[in-house]
């Protein structure tokens, strides 16, 4: 009983800091210190979130947002194990695509937002193909880096053994790539989140980012406010589950060991 | 038994080794269930069949000659030592005979019994466990190819208990010490039933003590299971302590190749041993380094 007292004590400890500053920040709103135009108060935030969650709009954008994100990230992010599972594995591979890949992913993904504008217009497929370009790169980085860095030993005892090239990628290779694969995932996690922003509040006519956009045309600023809070639970959210993740598969790691 | 003759000439075989009392003792009186399962009955428990054999073996690294006509017989159930300073070719030997690598010239025969599967077995100077495997998967990779399932867990349990680790099955490899892990990889390595047990300085990385109860144990596992073993290894001592012939390898080629004809169990330290010792750092360093 203790220890899980004390384990949600620990978990709440960093939540204490971002509570003072809501406080200090409602004292300010009230006392004027902070002019409404400028920042809206806690208290209207959360008002704006009650009305909008009325509305239906609310639940709505963030629908759209996450479907454009998950789907953006679910394509790119495969494209990128694949092409980093094949050239870890293959010479080949990696002499034909590597040098391309390095290049392309030296261009800022979203210098290309006008181009993807004159191609797809403000249509989902410009959200997805950013979103896309945009967590591939971490992912096929990470991906090749683990496999390459997998320890060579480990690979011969697994030949010396007789595994056959399946047993050896499912029994060693993966798994001990598995560790740089995360790390690509939760760097293409935030990757997703900050393009979609982008994409969305340039060219959209639903989500988040256009729910902003239009708050700021009316001078909504509680909204805006909203859907900047809204983006860091989601990042949060998104980071959360993918340390869940983490922690399930790499038990093994003595990093993940509680002892 | 099958053997597959590279070498259609059978040339008659170097050295058969003196089965000691104490080996034959055991043999006559081990029933064949001292380990839970029957141990493939394939194996050349007899001396004159040949575990495997060099023929003018040499292997080149560009211009370099690591192994230069390496001619060997080893007889099925040998415990073979192998000694020689740093890049003189022995764990090229090693590699050679498990399959890691391929000789430039000459012929290399190994007898891989009746099933024809091959059951070389390496024991490296790390213990090369899988992290995210658990002590008893671990132990189970040696079945690969073998048995699966249910049985591959049996087997690999057996032979944990062997080592005296039957407790730790569920454990990750992180938390073993050193020569825990080694008796894993040693576990591994036998859990098939290996025809050769090759060991490349298997004891080298662990502390004085539990290097010799890592010795003892071998000895004790070698003596039941009498699979063929090739321990190559720096320390003398180490070698003549275990093994039934000694070589030495120096610039390529064996400079001494020395039969070990002492009872077993043996005594570190004793006057034998002392003697056998000498001879064989003499080779290696000399006459001076024997005065």
């Amino acid at each position: 009983m203790k220890t899980t007292g004390r384990s949600i004590l620990k978990n709440a400890s960093g939540w204490a800091l971002p509570a003072i500053i809501l406080l200090l920040w409602e004292i300010a709103a009230r006392t004027g210190l902070i002019s409404p135009n400028v920042m809206a108060a806690p208290s209207a935030v959360a008002e704006a979130f009650w009305r909008l969650l009325l509305s239906g709009e609310l639940i709505r954008n963030i629908g759209v947002s996450t479907a454009r994100a998950l789907s953006g990230f679910v394509i790119g992010g495969s494209i990128g194990l694949v092409f980093g599972l094949a050239n870890g594995l293959s010479g080949l591979s990696r002499n034909l695509t590597d040098t391309t890949l390095q290049m392309v992913r030296n261009i800022p993904h979203l210098a290309l937002i006008p181009l993807v504008i004159l191609w797809f217009g403000i249509d989902e497929q410009a959200k997805l193909f950013l979103v896309a370009l945009g967590v591939f790169f971490p992912i096929y980085v990470n991906t090749l880096l683990g496999i390459q860095s997998v320890d060579p030993q480990l690979v011969e005892m697994g030949r010396v053994y007789g595994m056959s090239r399946p047993t050896l990628f499912f029994r060693v290779i993966l798994p001990g790539a598995l560790p740089a694969i995360f790390v690509g995932l939760r760097y293409a996690l935030g990757i997703m989140w900050l393009t979609l922003i982008v994409a969305e509040t340039i060219a959209a006519s639903s989500g988040l980012g256009y729910m902003a956009m239009q708050a700021r045309e009316f001078l909504l600023i509680d909204v805006v406010v909203l859907s900047i809070l809204i983006y860091a639970l989601l990042g949060k959210l998104a980071d959360s589950l993918a340390r869940l993740l983490e922690r399930l598969t790499l038990q093994w790691h003595p990093a993940f060991q509680t002892a | 038994m099958s053997v597959i003759a590279l070498n259609p000439k059978s040339e008659p075989l170097g050295k058969t080794p003196k089965e000691t009392a104490e080996a034959r003792a055991l043999r006559e009186t081990t029933p064949r269930e001292w380990f839970p399962y029957a141990a493939p009955q394939a194996r050349g428990r007899d001396p004159q069949d040949i575990a495997f054999s060099f023929r003018d073996i040499g292997r080149k690294f560009g211009d370099k000659t690591v192994l230069d006509n390496i001619d060997l017989d080893v007889p099925a159930g040998q415990f073979l030592a192998v000694i020689g300073k740093s890049g003189c070719g022995k764990s090229t030997l090693l590699r050679l005979l498990t399959g890691l690598d391929r000789p430039t010239t000459g012929t290399l025969t190994v007898n891989k019994g009746e099933s024809g599967e091959n059951r070389t077995r390496i024991m490296f100077q790390e213990p090369r466990l899988l992290p995210w495997a658990r002590i008893a998967k671990n132990v189970e990779v040696g079945l690969t190819g073998i048995a699966g399932g249910e049985e591959s867990r049996e087997k690999s349990l057996a032979i944990l208990r062997e080592v005296g680790l039957a407790d730790r099955a569920g454990e990750w490899p992180s938390v073993l010490s050193g020569g825990q892990r080694q008796r894993v990889a040693l576990a591994r390595a036998l859990v098939a039933h290996p025809y050769i047990l090759a060991l490349d300085e298997p004891l080298g990385a662990l502390d004085a003590l539990t290097r010799i109860e890592m010795q003892q144990l071998l000895e004790r596992i070698w003596l039941q299971q009498k699979f063929t073993a090739v321990l190559v290894t720096h320390d003398v001592a180490e070698a003549v302590a275990l093994a039934d012939r000694v070589i030495v390898i120096d610039k390529g080629k064996i400079a001494l190749d020395l039969d070990i004809p002492l009872e077993r169990p043996r005594r570190h330290g004793s006057p034998e041993l002392a003697r056998l010792e000498g001879e064989i750092l003499d080779t290696l360093f000399g006459e001076k380094a024997g005065q």
